[in-house]
């Protein structure tokens, strides 16, 4: 029953999400303020029924109702109760409805919070977002309903996959899907824009805060899949240039580019068409990831869906976005002036490099990624194109834009000269160059790589202080930092998050060691200045599955640090195994252990790494993703809103 | 600078910019494509020799020979109408088993032995690897139009 209730309110959203997506943009084009009226109420209705039906699908996993098909395939009486919550996205109709739920979520707080906002833009933004949610809806309802009854009620479920019985795996999905879905806001916010054809500083600064909340979300998503893959898949990596993990990747990289667009069209009303071809694309590589990773056309764990259905209709809703957001920006964009002039050397050719390296960077990893696809739709061969690759390609593509990262912050609008610039920077210069020489031999031994990434590193580090050490001296000493806006940190909090990002891959990368071996009982295994011995082999019994245990004691110079315990497990309903590594983490170095697979005579394969400032990489993200919590914090936002308020009111008035 | 100067100036420096980065990574691309074979393919002789490439099929049942010391291992991979012999040194995945569906990239040695460096079968029980799925598919439809021509 609860699951036909669930049901019956998906129906009932799609018809308001077609009336929120028809009826505000038909007030807008006529003038009609009672349509336009329409967008908020339908955005709240539409917030409440994918709710209901979210609760109810929730539900049914916890009362293991395997009479609904999608429960009965992703769930299991013995899962505990958190992983059978976590189990409601564990597949592809849950994912979906997921999907719907935050972009339902995300409406809402755009009706919310857009009181200052001319009613007619609020009405265009809100109309976009309910076109969107028509799509999905009709995909969910007509291709992956969640709640379809089975015929023949199993009396236990297929259990969830195992990979995903993880606690990492109960927050990615949403925070990937925050991020993935938050694009939209910015999304609409530009069609809205194109539609009227006004694009002014107060567009850009409220649309500012949206994009920076959704990348928040996206860069959260991203760092917990890779330290979920680090930790969970055995292999030591963190990034594997793997399909999905790049179609995550994709917006990220063009939503960061986004950001700094739309500051310099909030500062200086220029790049505004860049601007909006950006919105543009980051929500449209948004829906691309989630048709890469929904139809089916990669096969990996994240592709649950075999349906052909499905594929087809989900490109075919990609083609109609994407074709009539860009036939829309073809026709309006030219009407969208940009003013102000500036230098060739300016913040602003700044931040257009910025813009250029990112865009150029995710054209690398689109093509890395799509070509194998093409060329196998196309008939003409498999191939598969590995990290190399992208390893090649998008490192050097880095270099540039990790020197200007630190390079930015220092110009001035307008015009910079670049003695001005030079003078201002040599300091740093001269640090991060005896830094970046220095510390690989401190580490043990040089490689250029590693020596340009410390620089590159040391670099970023040096400007930013002596540039907030520039601003304390202008304004009147360090007590006047704290007057600072939050937006001034923010920004620097995330560029320091990138050097810290950038440490631990090059100096994990540089300095690892990798080990496989066989060990028998009593065998020790020599690592990173560190000694593992294996003391043995144990049954262990889980929830629902049962384990082999090694216990494997870490020492360092013949003193016991630790006992690491990595697994093997089997789980009862699949049989599927998965290897549980071990880790010893530490701020400056991981030891990693895993285990293999019997070798007979008691002998097992054992994988140890030591991995030097691994951790740094998470580190580095965490840091960017406050950087991004904090410009979100920052006043003049808030004020913003206060003061076109006024303007409003005035306008009503006048 | 003149205006005018400036913007050529920026235009001739972003298509330089660009040319590099197009030239940088289709020189990647070019080397880094990796192809895939089936086992049919590479006893026909289509597989290169000097470069590393994909085979996949399904581990032959009984195959499976790892050594008494080391983690060398040897298997034969098949696609129901050749096979290939495997060397591997390493932990195989979770998920490799006898009769099931496997790809290795490496390379071909010029004993015919396949020397792997990297050995994936995929995270689900069910779950074919498409790439071993195809050259399985590929044999039997040559089989089939062998026997009734």
């Amino acid at each position: 029953m609860i699951a036909e209730l669930g049901h019956f309110c998906l129906i009932l959203a799609l018809c308001v999400a077609l009336a929120q997506g028809v009826l505000p943009l038909a007030g807008a084009v006529r003038g009609n303020a009672r349509w336009l009226a329409f967008a908020r109420p339908a955005a709240a209705t539409q917030f409440v029924l994918v709710a209901l039906a979210f609760a109810a699908l929730a539900w049914a996993f916890a009362q293991n109702d395997f009479s609904v098909a999608y429960v009965a395939q992703h769930s299991n009486s013995r899962l505990p109760l958190e992983y059978r919550l976590s189990a409601v996205w564990g597949g592809h109709e849950g994912s979906l409805l997921l999907w719907i739920l935050l972009l339902a979520g995300w409406t809402l707080a755009v009706a919310l919070a857009s009181g200052p906002l001319p009613e007619i833009m609020v009405g265009r933004t809100i109309g976009v977002l309910g076109l969107v949610a028509a799509g999905f809806h009709a995909f969910i309802l007509f291709t992956s309903n969640p709640f379809e009854r089975l015929l023949q009620v199993p009396a236990e479920g297929r259990d969830l996959n195992p990979l995903l019985q993880d606690v990492g795996l109960i927050f990615h999905p949403p925070m990937l899907y925050m991020g993935y879905v938050g694009f939209s806001v910015a999304f609409a916010l530009a069609i809205a824009a194109l539609a009227s054809g006004r694009l002014d500083a107060a567009w850009a600064r409220w649309s500012r805060p949206w994009t920076t909340a959704a990348w928040v979300f996206l860069t959260l998503g991203i760092a917990l899949g890779s330290y979920w893959a680090y930790y969970e898949l055995g292999w030591g990596g963190w990034w594997f240039w793997d399909p999905v993990e790049n179609a995550s990747f994709m917006p990220w990289l063009i939503g960061t580019a986004l950001i700094h667009s739309l500051a310099v069209t909030e500062k200086r009303g220029v790049l505004k068409n860049w601007t909006l071809l950006l919105a543009i694309t980051a929500f449209s590589l948004s829906l691309l990831g989630t048709f890469l990773v929904r139809s089916g056309v990669l096969t990996s764990v994240h592709a649950f869906a075999t349906d052909p259905r499905r594929g087809v209709f989900i490109l075919v809703l990609l083609v109609l976005v994407i074709g009539a957001s860009l036939i829309l920006y073809a026709v309006r964009a030219p009407r969208v002036v940009s003013g102000g002039e500036f230098d060739l050397v300016s913040r602003e050719t700044f931040l257009l490099a910025n813009n250029v390296l990112l865009a150029v960077a995710c054209a690398t990893v689109f093509l890395g990624t799509l070509y194998p696809l093409a060329v196998d739709a196309l008939g003409a061969g498999k191939i598969s194109v590995g990290p190399p690759y992208f390893n090649t390609v998008f490192g050097p593509l880095m270099v540039p834009l990790l020197f200007l990262v630190a390079l930015g912050p220092h110009a001035s609008w307008r015009s910079t000269s670049v003695a001005e610039l030079a003078r201002r920077t040599r300091l740093a210069f001269a640090f991060a160059v005896g830094g970046g020489l220095a510390l690989p031999f401190a580490m043990g031994s040089f490689s250029p790589l590693v020596a340009l990434g410390l620089f590159l590193v040391l670099w970023i580090t040096a400007c930013t202080f002596l540039h907030v050490r520039s601003r304390a001296a202008a304004s009147g000493g360090a007590p006047a930092l704290l007057r600072q806006p939050a937006s001034y940190w923010g920004m620097h909090l995330a560029h320091l998050g990138l050097a810290v990002c950038v440490v631990g891959v090059v100096v994990s990368k540089g300095y690892e060691t990798e080990k496989e071996v066989r060990m028998a009982q009593g065998d020790t295994l020599a690592i990173g200045g560190y000694s593992l011995r294996l003391v043995g082999m144990r049954e262990a019994p889980g929830p629902n599955y049962s384990a082999v245990v090694g216990e494997i004691e870490l020492s360092r110079d013949g003193k016991l640090l630790k006992v690491l315990r990595p697994e093997k497990r089997t789980y009862f309903s699949s049989q599927m195994p998965m290897t549980e590594a071990a880790i010893d983490p530490g701020l400056t170095r991981d030891i990693y252990v895993s285990i293999g697979e019997p070798l007979g005579g008691g002998a097992w394969s054992v994988r140890a790494y030591y991995k030097p400032f691994i951790i740094w990489i998470w580190g580095g993200a965490l840091l960017m993703a406050l950087g991004g919590l904090l410009a979100l914090s920052d006043q003049r936002y808030r004020r913003a809103r206060a003061a076109a308020q006024a303007s409003t009111l005035q306008g009503a008035k006048a | 600078m003149k205006p005018r100067h400036k913007r050529l100036a920026l235009i001739a420096s972003g298509i330089a910019a660009l040319a590099i980065t197009a030239a940088l990574v289709l020189n990647a691309f070019q080397s880094n494509l990796v192809f895939f074979f089936s086992p049919s393919q590479v006893a026909a002789g289509e597989a290169p020799r000097d470069r590393s490439f994909r085979i996949g099929g399904l581990v032959q049942a009984g195959s499976v020979k790892r050594s008494q010391e080391g983690l060398s291992v040897q298997f034969v991979v098949t696609d129901t109408a050749k096979d290939i012999r495997v060397a591997y040194a390493g932990t195989l995945p979770d998920l490799f088993r006898e009769g099931k569906g496997v790809v290795a990239q490496g390379k071909l040695g010029a004993d015919g032995v396949f020397h792997a460096n990297e050995v994936l079968a995929k995270h689900d029980e069910n779950y074919m690897p498409p790439d071993a799925q195809h050259a399985v598919d590929q044999a039997q439809k040559a089989q089939k139009t062998l026997r009734n021509p």
